[in-house]
């Protein structure tokens, strides 16, 4: 293939990539942010998303629209639901301190894996995307009559691909948007700028921290249920996810929504775009040497702001 | 087991007067009692212990789903056996470990096979990383080691006179096999698409001379790392002249790797010829695979019941519990490993047949056992054997079979040729039987 079509389809490979990475890491952000947790079990409620994806599908048993729908609505509730509960009933007894957290997270992590190992099973299982149509791409070339548009072999990507991309954009904006313009989303910030200070102000610090969480947990399996029609569910799916997501996070800084967004497209696109011209490893090599970067010489993060 | 014997020395020991007395009694019942279940159930009877396969099961990690239904095949197997008599008149008892699909975990489970469950052999382990980490623990431990692994590293000499692949065939055979299948029917270029590690690193070497012996060429060879969740970056390195292409994948992501080759190539597909290993427990109806239509597949054995499968390949596939689409008769989208599982059955029965042949009575005759496997040659193909018909290679330790080459017709795997055991021989390449105990 050609250097230039085999670029595009990197970039849209790189694309989908940084699209489902940047929803799953905002979740880990925003649950640092607020909560000053580092939630360990985040890879989990991803692959959960993506489990209750095909549970949904498969007890529904309607047209696959219906399905996907139902999916993308229900997956993330009952994720959510979960995550509040693993609050309730595990961090607020450890007072959210910082270390005590990361090791019940962890333990949250493989309660979990084992238990979808259990009740789901170790395949991987596939749930039909609601479309998906292959679209072959253009590409522009010198012929003898000036600039001709050809069809090369291979530059081809799906509609549902493309969706994902979109859907992404759209959730990020409407996170954005919550956060900044809501009563709830000032609650968050409040509590995450002074969480004393906002106790003071009468804002049920708790409440918040489990909404949050559960928040959190249920954008990680909105990505899992966008990603489920691409992969499959399988219950180790997880882990690479969430150091993906962490790699993200500490690039962008922890606690920046912004921040994320912008470190998931970079990690997502130069992962895309480095394994295709030369190998997966490398890919894996620059990212985690561009963490190191980071931490030596911006230890907040690209975005983040120094602690007070 | 316990329970009852301490408690009814208990009672006894209550008639006498002294407390130092009955405490005494006591700590001589429970130690009594600690023994228990080794001499009063076969009391008298040393040899109706059951003998016990230590299984090492990928129970969890990527191997998972073949760990699931190596278990049930092996159950199935073991139920038959003993149905039948057992081993030497001794029934036959698995004792199942999880290993993770780890080597360094494989490696304790046999430490734990050897010493603490008192197992007589070890059996089962599939993935060749898994396979290779813990082999030179067995031959430590002195332990016989089954593997139903189908890595050439059994042939290659790699390992040691304690390990042995009498039940499934291994990779160099099968590729071997398939080489002028290849070049004569799909077309002369081939490119490989394989996982970035031992397995597929088998397939690497041993595929590129066998085409060029048949007559072909590997134009490319893509290697992908076996975590790998998203494949179509790596399409383009296939090099627009490739008449076939060549596909093994193994893990989770199969699915995905040949849903995205399918997208990638869209209508004007070269022929494609894959290891089933790449859609093993995965449904062919499942979304996005239609398009691997008339393509072919190497089978270990066939998945879906074929038309003029014989009466003992039937008895076989309703033990396991398999229905004709090679699913779980309990639940049809639980679909089995079945190119590869029958290596299981084949391997007990084999084990069987050694420790008859050597008598075996105890742990004592661990190396006659290995022995008298090493002895033998022919085994028919029947109901011990329902891949088909075998020839065993002692100096290796390494088992040569049928192949089957299937092509999917109506969304399932035809058998279209069969290759004979005969033709897959190839020079040896170590004589275990040299090296000493």
């Amino acid at each position: 293939m050609e250097f230039g079509p085999y670029l595009l389809l990197a970039c849209l490979e790189g694309a989908v990539l940084a699209a489902v990475l940047a929803l799953m890491a905002s979740g880990l952000s925003l649950v640092f942010g607020v909560m000053r947790v580092v939630n360990v079990a985040h890879g989990e409620f991803y692959m959960l998303g993506a489990v209750m994806a095909w549970v949904v599908t498969s007890v529904l048993g309607g047209g696959a629209v219906i399905n996907f729908v139902a999916a993308l609505i229900l997956a993330p509730l009952i994720v959510g639901a979960l995550a509040v509960l693993a609050d309730v009933t595990i961090l607020k007894r450890l007072s959210y301190d910082p270390e005590r957290t990361i090791v019940a997270t962890i333990g949250l992590l493989y309660i979990i894996q084992q238990l979808a190992l259990m009740g789901y099973g170790p395949e991987a299982r596939p749930v039909a995307p609601p479309f998906n149509s292959r679209i072959a791409l253009p590409w522009v070339e010198w012929g003898e009559g000036g600039i001709g548009l050809y069809f090369p072999w291979g530059l081809s990507t799906t509609s549902y691909k493309l969706f994902v991309i979109v859907a992404a954009v759209v959730l990020l904006a409407a996170l954005r948007l919550f956060m900044t313009r809501s009563r709830a989303g000032l609650i968050m910030r409040a509590t995450q700028a002074d969480g004393e200070m906002a106790t003071a102000f009468g804002i049920p610090v708790e409440r918040v921290y489990a909404l949050v969480f559960g928040a959190g947990a249920a954008l990680a399996a909105l990505a899992g249920v966008l990603i489920v029609p691409i992969q499959q569910a399988h219950y180790l799916m997880g882990g690479d996810a969430l150091l993906l997501s962490f790699i993200v996070v500490i690039i962008g800084g922890l606690g920046s929504l912004a921040g994320t967004v912008v470190a998931a497209v970079l990690i997502g696109m130069s992962d895309g775009i480095i394994s295709v011209f030369f190998t997966p490893t490398l890919a894996k090599i620059i990212a985690t040497l561009l963490v190191a970067l980071v931490l030596v010489f911006r230890p907040q993060g690209l975005f983040g702001v120094r602690e007070r | 087991m316990t329970d009852t014997p301490s408690k009814r020395l208990s009672g006894a020991s209550s008639a006498l007067p002294t407390r130092r007395q009955a405490l005494k009694t006591l700590a001589a019942g429970a130690g009594a009692a600690a023994t228990m279940p080794l001499w009063s159930r076969y009391a008298g009877a040393q040899s109706a212990e059951p003998i016990r396969i230590g299984f090492g099961k990928h129970a969890t990690g990527i191997g998972a789903a073949y760990g699931r239904w190596y278990e049930r095949t092996s159950v199935a197997a073991l139920a038959k056996i003993n149905a039948e008599g057992g081993i030497n008149g001794r029934q036959v008892e698995l004792v199942t470990e999880d290993d993770g699909t780890d080597p360094k975990r494989a490696a304790e489970v046999l430490e734990k096979f050897a010493s603490q469950s008192k197992c007589d052999i070890a059996f089962g382990t599939l993935f060749s990383h898994v396979v290779i980490g813990a082999a030179p623990r067995a031959a430590e431990l002195k332990l016989p080691y089954f593997v139903v692994s189908e890595g050439h590293h059994v042939a290659s000499g790699m390992l040691n006179r304690w390990t042995l692949q009498p039940g499934i065939t291994d990779v160099k055979s099968q590729v071997t096999a398939m080489a002028p299948f290849l070049t004569n029917t799909l077309g002369k270029k081939v490119t490989m698409i394989y996982p970035d590690y031992g397995f597929g690193y088998d397939h690497r070497d041993n595929l590129t001379p066998a085409i060029t012996a048949a007559g072909g060429e590997v134009v490319a060879q893509i290697a992908i790392p076996p975590t790998e969740t998203s494949f179509t970056k790596y399409f383009p390195k296939i090099p627009r002249d490739t008449e076939v292409i060549y596909h093994v994948m193994v893990g989770p992501a199969v699915l995905t790797f040949v849903k995205e080759m399918g997208e990638f190539f869209g209508p004007s597909r070269p022929e494609i010829f894959g290891f089933i290993d790449s859609l093993e427990a995965v449904d062919l109806s499942s979304p996005g695979l239609e398009f691997l239509e008339g393509t072919y597949f190497w089978e270990g054995m066939p998945r879906y019941l074929q038309d003029d499968a014989p009466d003992y390949v039937k008895a076989y596939r309703d033990a396991v519990g398999i229905d004709a689409n090679g699913a779980s008769t309990s639940d049809g989208a639980d679909v089995s490993t079945a190119a590869h599982m029958f290596g299981c059955w084949e391997t007990l029965h084999i084990i069987k047949a050694g420790m008859e042949a050597a008598d075996y009575k105890s742990t004592d005759d661990r190396q006659a056992l290995i022995e008298a496997v090493e002895a033998m040659t022919d085994m028919p193909a029947g109901p011990d054997h329902p891949q088909g018909a075998k020839r065993f290679n002692g100096k290796t330790h390494q088992v040569f079979g049928p192949q089957y080459i299937s092509k999917v017709t109506d969304g399932k795997l035809v058998v279209a040729e069969t290759v004979d055991y005969e033709d897959t021989l190839y020079p040896d390449e170590v004589d275990y039987t040299t090296m000493s105990f």
